[in-house]
């Protein structure tokens, strides 16, 4: 099993383990020192076969090969694509010019980007907000025209704001991986290219819906919960329901006790831990749908990681009494 | 559109062909080559039924042939002139005139360059480096390189394509036997 | 004059047909190797011959072959990438046309030497009427039983393929290719793995350029230790140039590699001056990529040495003061010339051929475009040089591929060496003059 060092913290991986999923398995141990050593990813997705390696954020510093070859890489390599080798080392937060480099691809993410966060449905729990707020500079320094979009709609549920998008082809990679039929895809070429259909189409598959959850930004947004709410306004219930399609285990977005949205649960690093299928994402929105389990701890370093609600007095109550008051509510 | 969407027998046949060059499981590498011959074939662009129709004919999902369609700078997503000018405008043709040939263009036939003629007859499109550098300037139109051009050359160059009237394609130079 | 190994026989009447060929002496690499040779010893020979990799990043041909995985019952493939879009070089086109069983020949030995029972020719689209030239030669050589089963006679069996694109340059990166050669878009792959272990449909597969290959076959009939002694150091045999620009004689010459650039430009055997008399400004030496160098630099390093047409003397200095010999591609302007639009004219191409995959590229090729859009538009502001500085060097080396690179280099080196340009540009818009006759 070799052994890397990353930022200082040294670790035993398995055969084939990523210079990310190294320092991912750093900081599940607890180790770090108080610091997130985990590079941070837009485009990378560990349930995602041959994701990673196009949006750059993720880039590492290796000051030393391997044992074998101590030879230090020339240029910064893609965490998420390269396996460490034994006796590696790699900076990550230690190297000064490594963070300038990242500084660099945060601000080329940003650059085309609408910055519409205002009244964008992704806000608060937005990976290029939180990459921006920690990685990127306060102003920026382009000052032409931003590239824009039409808005489409991907049949009932979808919608793509491709303005937003930073291309990150998770999407793609569901449609391929999850779905048996792919009607979205990446057209045209450099700044100009775009996820579309290219001729309107809707999307007709049981797990579509799992594009949204993948999405990193608000390029992919569900229709059904479009400006209902701002997501630090919601509350997220762990809740399950029999489904015959997915394992129906979901979080449920609450406004009092109404279901304004179901998604995927995400683990510590914004993935989602099962897909689900969805009947349960659209159609199921009446609380007495689901068994609620109790709340959420959304574990992301963004607004919603306040985890406000779970301190709110009526959150407090016993939940299968909570289930009860509503059902006999409604 | 007058035409109907389907190769005649003996272009499909070709097409059939051209997918066995790859290995089991592999033709959908022929991709390229067969849009090459659509486009040729119907009126010099690619229309999203003819690209679903190369999607048909390759037995793959029609969004994989959009995909490889609008990535590749020779294909066209939109009507076209019968005559596409690709006027080269990098280094070594912009330091030997080509920005002379593109007003010269421009004036003449009325048009800008991305614009098609009224009679679309010519569409003039901006391209990089086609590797003519030592002959520069140039222009490509079908399969032909044009090149040392001079407004003289220019001029009458568009009088033989404008007298012959003709639809010029990348795969002019017979592709039946190519390809 | 120079000896030429590649393109001596251009101006031989016919050399286009197999039977002109033949009795030019061509095949005589493939009736050696096959014949003669072990698949080791046609590797072992490129090695001795010291060849680089002709298509612009000189890496050594025959230590690129060792890497070749072998693993039982895996088809394994050579590729030879004719995607020549590096602007500046067009080379290749003029070896294929002229002469294109040269192509032929090398990819049947170069073949064998791999063990590859096939192999596909990726030509650029723009050059259908090439591929036409290189498909004609090919039947030919099936005729003639130097393609298909049991060539000459002996166990081994080809086949070989051309295979148009449609207009990308991004396909000359050679993972982009073998993505386009498989039908998808032309997106670089990300690395490892490298070709030589998964390359075209997962099988291990060495892409060469044209020149490459076809250098071969001198070196399997001259031998790899003589073809050596052409050249200096590293930069062994002869190399085709491709030379454009304000010289009075463009072409493609084949040189010897260590000549003066001095004589390549000055000489009437090659570039033969620059165009009425004027003055050398400044040189690409080796496609749009590499750094542009001003005269007196091109002409003599800064140590005061003569520049030699080798990739070590190219490379002199870094990119302090040094260039690279990359594709080949020898663009020479004179005096009247304005670096910061011809600059322009550089990065509006790497804007246009990004493949959008990875973000520095997408994003940061299509901002220096606008830049350098507005300040020859005579909008400039003073503190866009030091901005296109930054943005390139936030582009390069954190790309997926080289083109990030490529893009950047040519910023870097024409702020480097031509601030001042810039700088009256933003400075004096209304003295701004880059028109470009035709001569």
């Amino acid at each position: 099993m070799p052994k890397v060092t990353i930022d200082g913290h040294t670790i035993e991986v398995p055969d084939g383990t990523t210079i990310l999923q190294a320092a991912r398995m750093i900081m599940d141990k607890g180790e770090g020192n108080g610091e997130n050593i985990a590079p941070p990813t837009m485009c990378y997705y560990s349930k995602l076969k041959t994701s990673g390696g196009y949006c750059r954020t993720c880039i590492v510093k290796v000051s030393k090969g391997s044992e074998k070859d101590p030879r230090p890489m020339p240029k910064p390599v893609a965490s998420c694509r390269t396996n460490v080798m034994d006796g590696m080392e790699v900076q990550n937060i230690t190297s000064p010019e490594l963070l300038e480099a990242r500084k660099g691809v945060v601000e080329f993410l940003l650059i085309n980007h609408p910055l519409d966060c205002p009244i964008c449905d992704q806000a608060g729990e937005c990976h290029l907000q939180d990459l921006g707020y920690e990685h990127g500079l306060a102003k920026t320094r382009y000052d032409f025209k931003r590239r824009t979009f039409n808005l489409i709609d991907i049949g009932p549920y979808i919608k793509l704001h491709m303005t937003r998008c930073i291309m990150c082809f998770r999407c793609i990679k569901v449609a391929d991986q999850i779905t048996n039929h792919r009607y979205q895809g990446m057209l045209f070429r450099g700044d100009a290219s775009e996820i579309s259909t290219y001729i309107e189409k809707a999307i007709d598959n049981d797990f579509s819906g799992n594009v949204i959850d993948v999405c990193p930004v608000g390029a992919l947004t569900d229709r059904t919960f479009r400006f209902k709410s701002r997501v630090w306004f919601t509350k997220p219930m762990d809740a399950h329901r029999n489904c015959t399609k997915c394992s129906g285990k979901v979080a449920l977005w609450l406004k009092d006790n109404e279901v304004l949205r179901v998604t995927s649960r995400k683990d510590k690093w914004g993935e989602a831990e099962e897909w689900i299928c969805n009947e349960c994402r659209f159609e199921k929105k009446d609380i007495k749908d689901w068994v609620i389990e109790g709340p959420r701890h959304i574990d992301r370093h963004s607004v919603i990681s306040a985890n406000h609600y779970e301190s709110l007095a009526q959150l407090k109550l016993d939940i299968g009494k909570q289930q009860k008051q509503l059902n006999g509510k409604s | 559109m007058s035409k109907e969407i389907k190769f005649n027998e003996e272009t499909l046949a070709l097409c059939h062909k051209m997918m066995k060059r790859y290995p089991e499981g592999k033709h959908k590498s022929a991709i390229i080559p067969i849009l090459h011959i659509a486009q040729a074939e119907f009126g010099g662009w690619l229309s999203p039924e003819v690209m679903d129709y190369v999607a048909s004919i390759l037995k793959i999902q029609s969004i994989e042939v959009y995909e490889v369609a609008s990535f590749y700078s020779m294909f066209n997503l939109q009507p076209v002139g019968k005559c596409v000018l690709d006027i080269c405008r990098t280094s070594s043709c912009w330091v030997r005139g080509a920005e002379d040939v593109v007003k010269h263009l421009e004036k003449k036939l009325g048009i800008k360059a991305g614009e098609t003629t009224k009679d679309g007859m010519f569409t003039i499109k901006m391209v990089e480096c086609l590797g003519s550098c030592g002959t520069a300037p140039m222009l490509q139109c079908g399969a032909s390189y044009h090149e040392n051009l001079t407004l003289d050359k220019v001029d009458k160059l568009i009088e033989d394509y404008r007298t012959a009237g003709k639809q010029r394609s990348y795969t002019d130079l017979d592709y039946k036997n190519t390809l | 004059m120079g000896r030429k190994l590649l393109i001596h026989n251009d101006k031989v009447p016919n050399i286009h047909t197999l039977e002109v060929y033949r009795q030019n002496g061509g095949y005589a690499s493939v009736e050696k190797a096959l014949k003669t040779m072990t698949p080791e010893a046609v590797v072992e020979e490129v090695k001795k011959s010291g060849l680089r990799g002709r298509g612009g990043a000189g890496f050594p041909t025959g230590m690129k072959w060792s890497f070749l995985a072998k693993p039982p019952g895996v088809e394994r493939y050579l590729v030879c990438n004719a995607d020549e879009s590096e602007p500046g070089t067009f080379k290749d086109r003029y070896l294929m046309e002229k002469i294109p069983h040269a192509l032929i020949e090398g990819m049947i030995t170069s073949s064998y030497a791999l063990g590859a029972k096939t192999s596909y020719i990726y030509i650029r689209g723009e050059y259908f009427y090439v591929a036409r030239i290189l498909e004609t030669a090919i039947e030919e050589a099936y005729a003639a039983g130097l393609l298909g089963k049991n060539i000459l006679g002996t166990d081994f069996s080809h086949d070989c393929y051309v295979q148009v694109g449609a207009g990308a340059y991004i396909c000359g990166e050679e993972t982009a290719l073998l993505e386009s050669l498989e039908g998808k878009r032309g997106n670089p792959r990300i690395k490892p793995p490298f070709p030589a272990i998964a390359g075209l449909y997962g099988c291990p597969t060495v892409v060469n350029n044209v020149e490459t290959i076809a250098a071969v076959c001198p070196i399997i009939n001259m031998g790899g230790d003589e073809y050596a002694k052409i050249g200096i150091g590293r930069s062994t045999g002869t190399k085709l140039i491709s030379a454009s620009g304000h010289i009075n004689k463009p072409g493609t010459y084949e040189i010897e590699l260590g000549i003066p650039v001095e004589e390549f430009i000055y000489s009437d055997e090659y570039c033969g001056g620059i165009i009425n008399g004027r003055k050398l400004k400044a040189v690409v030496a080796g496609g749009s990529s590499v750094p542009v160098l001003p005269a007196e630099l091109i002409l003599k390093t800064d140590k005061g040495e003569p520049r030699l047409m080798t990739y070590e003397s190219l490379s002199e200095g870094g990119f302090i003061s040094g260039t690279m010999l990359g594709s080949g591609g020898f663009i020479v302007y004179d005096e009247t010339t304005s670096i910061v639009k011809n600059l322009y004219t550089f990065a509006r191409f790497y804007h246009h051929e990004s493949c959008g995959q990875c973000s520095p590229c997408r994003e940061g090729t299509g901002w220096m475009e606008k830049i350098l859009h507005r300040i020859i538009e005579g909008h400039g502001k003073p503190s866009d040089i030091d901005l296109l500085w930054d943005i390139q060097r936030k582009i390069e080396g954190n790309t997926i591929c080289p083109l990030g690179d490529a893009a950047a280099w040519p910023v870097a080196s024409a702020i480097r060496h031509f601030r001042k340009e810039f700088e009256a540009y933003i400075n004096h818009p209304e003295k701004i003059k880059d028109a470009m006759p035709i001569i």
